[in-house]
Parts: C-alpha cells; structure tokens; sequence
C-alpha cells in the first residue's frame, strides 16, 4: 500500500496502520485477552488481529490451551491472548480457571470480550462476571451477519451504556468491523476511553452488607486492589485457588499495580 | 513484618468464614442468579427480534432431523460414504499424473545427472533411489486423496456438523462409562490423534481422561485414510463388479471408520468397568447455528493447513525412511538382503494374522508416521518379488502409474482379499505414531499409561486380524473354493 508515513501515524487510518506480528511479542506495550462463550469467533478475531492461524472450526471446545501472538497498531505493540472459551468464570473447571486466572492474575490491559449477538442474554452472563475482575474491557459483539439473517437488532448505543464499555458490532469471519474493534481496543489501552464497567445489582441486602464488611477488610490489608466486591464475593463463596492467593498473599501482587506478573 | 502479613490474611481468611455462615448455602446459587438477572435484564432493553425468521426455524428442524434417534446414525453413515466415494473416484487420474512425473520423469533425470556428477553407486542408490523415491511415492499416493478428502471434511466441519455428531455420540459414550466430550475429542482424532489426545483436556475427571487419551487412536486419522482408501478401492472394490467399486469401497472404508469408533466405545466400557472405574460426570453441549461456509477459507485450511501439513511430515519422514529401506534391501548378508531375511523369517508367522513379512516390516519402519505405510509396502514388495515389467532393482520403487498397476503389483507379491481387509483392519488397530506416542507421555506424564495406549491397540489389532484369517481359512477350506 502507497501511503505516507503520515497517514501511517494517523489514528483515522485504521486497519492500514495494523502490523500483524505473528508470534513475535517482544517489548509490548499492552497486553490483549480474548475472552468469550465457546464458539463465538475468538480464534477469527486472534487471526484477524495476529496473522497466526489458529485453527478455527464451527464446534464449541476447539481452544484448549492458551495461544498468544501480537500486533502492533498506532505506534503500539500488542500482545494477544487467544483464552478457551468459557459459559462462566463461577465453577471450577480446567479452561474456566485457564480463562479466569489469566483476566484476574495476568492483568490484560484490555479484555477483548467476544460475544455471539444471536445469543446475547446468556452471552451476557459471561460478560458480567468478567466485568466484575476487571474494569478495562471491550465488548466485541460479533456474528453480527447471522443476527440479521435472524431478523435480530441489538440498540448498540444503549448495550453500550448499560454495560459501560465500548461495544463494537463486528462480522469477524467477513472482516467487517475489524477497524472499529482496533480503535476501541487502542483507546481503552491507552486510557483514552475510561470503562465504567457495570457491575452487578440485583443482590440481596444480605449479601451486600457481608460483601462490603469483607470488602472493607480487604481495602487496608490489599490497598489499590482493582476488584475487591468481586474478590470478597469469591471469599464468601469459599473460592479455594482466591483463599489460597490471599495465604500466599498472591493478591498483594494485584494491589501492587506491577505489569511484570508472570504471564 | 512476614508474619504479620499472614496474620492479616488469615484475619481476612476467618472473617470471610463467619460471614459464610450467616449467609447460608444457596449463597452460589443466590450469585449465579443475581448475574443471570441483571444479564436478561439488560439483553431485554436491547435486542429485539422481529419475529421469529423463517431461516431460524429451518434451523431448529434441520437439528431436529440430524439429531434424530432414527435418522441420526444412517445420515452420518451416509454423508461420510458419500466424502470417501468422491475421494476415491476423484483421486486416482491425478495420482497417475503426479507418478509419471515424479517418477517415470523426474527419477530418471535425477539418477541420469548423479551418473553424470560422477556420484558413486552407493551414494545414488541411497539418495536417490531411496530417498527421492520414497518421497515421490509419498506424493503421489497421498496427495490427491488428501486433497480431494480434507476441504469436504472441512466443509462438514465449518458448517457446524461436527458437533451434531458429538451430540449424537454423547449417549453411547456415557453408557460406555466415558465423557460426553470424548465424541468432540475422537472427532478430532479422525484428523489427527496426537491433536486428539491433546484436546482430552477438555475433559476435567482424570479418569475420563485417561479413557479419552487411550481410545482415542481408534479415530481413523489422516496418516491412514490414504491406506484405507487405496487398499479398499484395490482389494474390495476389485472383489465387486466394476460399476459397484466406488460405492462398495466407499462403503468399506465407512465400515472400517465405524468399527473404530466402535471399538473406542467398547474400550472405553472395559476400561471404565476395570482399571479406570468410576462415576461419568455430566457435561452440557451447545449446539453451535449453522452457519455458511466459506470456500476459500475452507479450500486454504485443508489444503494448506491440513493437506500440506500431513503431506510435509509425510515427506519428512519418507527421506530417511526411504533412505533405510534402500539399506535394509541393499545391505547383504549370507548372499540374501537383511529386508530379504527378515521377510522370509517372519513370513510364515504373519500368514497366522493373514498378514505377510513385508507388512510387519512396513509397520515397523513406519512407526514415526503412518502415512508412509503404504509407499513402504510397495518398496518392499518390489523388492521381494520381481514382477517383469515394473521391478526396477533392488529397493527400488517401480513406477506403477495407477491404482490399477499398484493392485497387479501387490497381487503379484501374493495379496489376496484377505490380505487387504486384514492390513485395512491393522492401520485401524496397532500402535499410534511416535508422534502421538511421545504426546501421549506428555499429557499423562506416565510411562504405565503410555505403555497402555500403546500396546492395547496393538494386541486388539493383532487378535483380530488373527481370528478374521482363522475364520477365513476356516470357510476357504470348507466351502471348497
């Protein structure tokens, strides 16, 4: 493509301005994870975004294992992270936890969360929980083409601002939509978009108070800790790995702010 | 200071146990139901759906009939029939293209310029007429039915069969005593084993693991659906007349790929009932929509990730392959070829297991992949016998153009029918590759294990085939053919 370094450093100029990277990830600026339900095109948007080919296929299970490759966009150097896909990040299965230590340990600066627009409410349960870890996401809403073949439309603007973090509609496997997911994934990396990540309401009094008490408690022991209702609600639960990184004092290593946690 | 830390954290530790207990146990339950709610919640203010669509409605019946518990089997029977009868009718006229090339034309001109390069005899034999020529053969034999095969595999896949399959398996598997999800890690074993061992981590429970890892060769993959595919148009489809070889052949490979996955379930049922015991847990599996493919990326994933790849590890392992058995049946010893001595010695004990030497030997140098089973029989067989016409020496492939000529060629070396339906039967059932081999120690990390995954498919194989040439000589003889 013959264009001038200049369009190359404008932020308008979009897909042009991505460099696939493969799997080179040395000195990255920003780390990305995808998250998603099974089967919701994580592993086409990891290719689209890397120029890897993670094998892709129609079936629910296909990413067992973690697989990583970057990009570079607007002068910065990403690195991806392609996570199995998981209905939630409650109970404890082999890829949930996979899925669940790497958004609340491995602190991604954004959280590419895929999500399938035909099936958005149990999609969305997904969504939630992972809004409760982390406060940097965005939502990338994908198979968008099939949600018009099924004569569905989704209010983007207001899905937007009930969850509280970019939303972009996206036909990954066509491409479409790719320029705006790279934008948004840049903007919340950089600090430009700030999330005001929802979070969940509908909990009785109950549980609210013994949430905050133990919050409270996690605050002076743990300052700057990013997600401590979601912390405490894991406590409460009786979470064994989240009481053994409160042991171990693990947690601390979240509070500490550090982008150096072993990835 | 350390231990102060720790008196904070278990401070935290047993605050959050009073409060539990305040809270009662459907504090889980009373979370999960409180994301779910403010999820509805939000997914009612913005999406809305005019109308249920047609096409949706198309898709909940398609499901119902590919799911059925009637139509369900016979429909995946017969589409994947209907994948092998377009593999073996479309492979054969390139296959004849790609031999007259590399070897009626290539071959010739490699040998004629080391002649002229002044290379000593050994070297050429070892180089070029091994070597070379194992990776030729390789080509030719593998690559159009790979090519033809794997983008309708892919078709199936990209259009979301797959998982209706698993759906249909599901059942049977828990009856057997293993995981749901060994119906998602066996299909991918019918691509490639070592990638379906490796995707056994979908399974949580150790023990159904360890059932899915084991079992999991069982999955006919793409090093051995060439050898099912030649043999079965060679030996079944020659048995049938003419205009029924497609289908019979079609139908015999099939046969062979049920079998597997037959023999998976009953595997999985023994082991579960003896040394891998225990409860089956419950899995929840999504259907994925249908969604419609797209040609090119299928065309690019088969031909380039799947084709090439295979067809590259083939070519790998096919150099020093070929470069060993052009040794084994160049290195003399007593005046008689070390392959000679080998074959004729273990001859007599694989006519037990209907079977014959230069197949054993083939296993055995083929054990890094089985995708160059075949191009080994066939050097090995021209090797021992000397068909006038198409032996060109010693460890020397002849140049036989079609599936045709490779069948004059095998009968000459004495196959029978019994033969073919025995080694199809064997490439279902023997060791797994040192690839999947090797995966297999890395996933389970244990050497009993490995030695198990290893050598049940072996001993199964070699029962079988034995009793199948038993039984066969049984009705040979009394039936007085």
């Amino acid at each position: 493509m013959n264009t001038s370094p200049n369009c190359e450093n404008c932020p308008v100029h979009h897909r042009e301005n991505l460099v696939r990277l493969g799997i080179a990830m040395d000195r990255v600026d920003f780390v990305v994870a995808l998250a998603g339900n099974p089967n919701t095109g994580k592993s086409t948007v990891f290719n689209n975004l890397t120029g890897l080919r993670q094998h892709t296929g129609n079936w629910p299970g296909k990413t067992v294992t973690r697989a990583e490759g970057g990009f570079s966009y607007g002068e910065k150097r990403y690195k991806v992270v392609d996570l199995p896909g998981t209905y939630s990040l409650l109970s404890t299965s082999t890829d949930e936890e996979v899925a669940r230590d790497f958004i609340l340990f491995g602190k991604p600066d954004v959280t590419v969360v895929v999500v399938d627009a035909t099936r958005l409410e149990r999609n969305l349960n997904l969504v939630l929980q992972i809004l409760e870890i982390t406060d940097r996401a965005v939502l990338c809403l994908n198979l968008m083409d099939e949600a018009r073949r099924h004569h569905i439309s989704i209010d983007i603007r207001q899905l937007s601002k009930e969850l509280g973090i970019p939303v972009i509609p996206t036909a990954v496997r066509q491409k479409e939509g790719m320029d705006a997911l790279l934008m948004a994934i840049a903007e919340v990396a950089t600090g430009t978009y700030i999330c005001r990540p929802h979070r969940v309401r509908s909990r009785s009094a109950k549980i609210a108070h013994a949430v905050e008490r133990l919050a409270a408690r996690l605050a002076a022991s743990f300052p700057g800790l990013p997600n401590l209702n979601w912390v405490a609600l894991r406590l409460l639960e009786g979470d064994q790995s989240i009481i053994q990184a409160v042991q171990s004092g693990e947690l601390g290593n979240l509070s500490a702010g550090s982008q150096d946690f072993p990835i | 200071m350390e231990t102060g830390h720790v008196q904070h954290n278990e401070e935290i530790l047993s605050l959050a146990n009073s409060l539990r207990w305040d809270l009662g146990v459907d504090l889980h339950d009373a979370v999960i139901e409180s994301v779910y709610e403010d999820a509805s919640h939000i997914a009612r203010k913005v999406v809305q759906v005019d109308e249920e669509g047609a096409s949706y409605r198309f898709e909940l019946k398609l499901d119902k009939l590919l799911t059925s518990r009637w139509f369900g089997f016979p429909i995946m029977f017969l589409l994947l029939a209907l994948v092998f009868w377009i593999t073996v009718a479309g492979a054969n006229v390139p296959s004849g293209w790609l031999a007259a090339l590399l070897v009626d034309t290539l071959h010739p001109l490699l040998r004629d310029g080391a002649v002229w390069m002044g290379l000593p005899d050994w070297l050429i034999g070892l180089l070029i007429d091994g070597g070379y020529l194992a990776m030729a053969w390789v080509v030719a034999v593998m690559l159009p039915p790979m090519a033809v095969f794997f983008p309708f595999f892919t078709l199936l896949e990209d259009l979301g069969y797959l998982p209706r399959v698993a759906f249909n398996m599901d059942s049977l598997f828990r009856k057997a005593g293993a995981h749901g999800k060994q119906a998602l890690t066996m299909s991918m074993g019918f691509g490639c084993n070592a990638a379906g061992v490796v995707a056994a981590r979908v399974i949580d429970s150790p023990r159904e693991r360890l059932i899915a890892i084991i079992t999991n060769n069982f999955s006919l993959c793409n090093g051995r659906w060439p050898t099912q595919i030649l043999i079965a148009s060679i030996f079944i489809g020659g048995a049938v007349p003419a205009y029924l070889a497609g289908v019979v052949s079609a139908a015999a490979v099939v046969g062979i790929a049920v079998l597997g996955i037959g023999f998976s379930l009953l595997v999985s049922w023994g082991l579960s009932k003896t040394a891998l015991r225990g409860e089956t847990s419950a899995f929840s599996l999504e259907l994925p929509p249908y969604r419609p493919p797209q040609l090119w990326q299928i065309l690019y994933s088969s031909l380039i990730d799947r084709t090439l790849f295979v067809l590259w590890r083939a070519v790998v392992f096919a150099l020093p392959s070929g470069m060993l058995i052009w040794l084994v049946a160049n290195v003399h010893i007593g005046g008689e070829s070390l392959a000679a001595h080998f074959i004729r010695e273990v001859d007599p004990i694989a006519a037990l297991f209907g079977l014959n030497g230069v197949i054993f030997l083939a296993y055995i140098i083929a054990i890094p992949a089985n995708e160059i089973v075949i191009p080994t029989v066939l050097m090995l067989t021209a090797l021992s016998v000397q068909v006038p016409g198409v032996g060109a020496g010693a460890g020397v492939l002849f140049e036989a153009d079609t599936v045709a000529d490779t069948g004059f060629m095998l009968k000459s070396g004495g196959w029978t029918l019994l033969t073919g339906l025995n080694l199809m039967l064997f490439s279902l059932l023997h060791n797994p590759c040192s690839t999947t081999i090797y995966t297999i120690y890395k996933e389970t990390k244990s050497l009993r294990w490995t030695l198990v995954a290893t050598l049940l498919p072996l001993l199964l194989g070699l029962t079988i085939c034995f009793f199948v040439a038993q039984i066969w000589s049984l009705v040979q003889g009394g039936g007085g053919f």
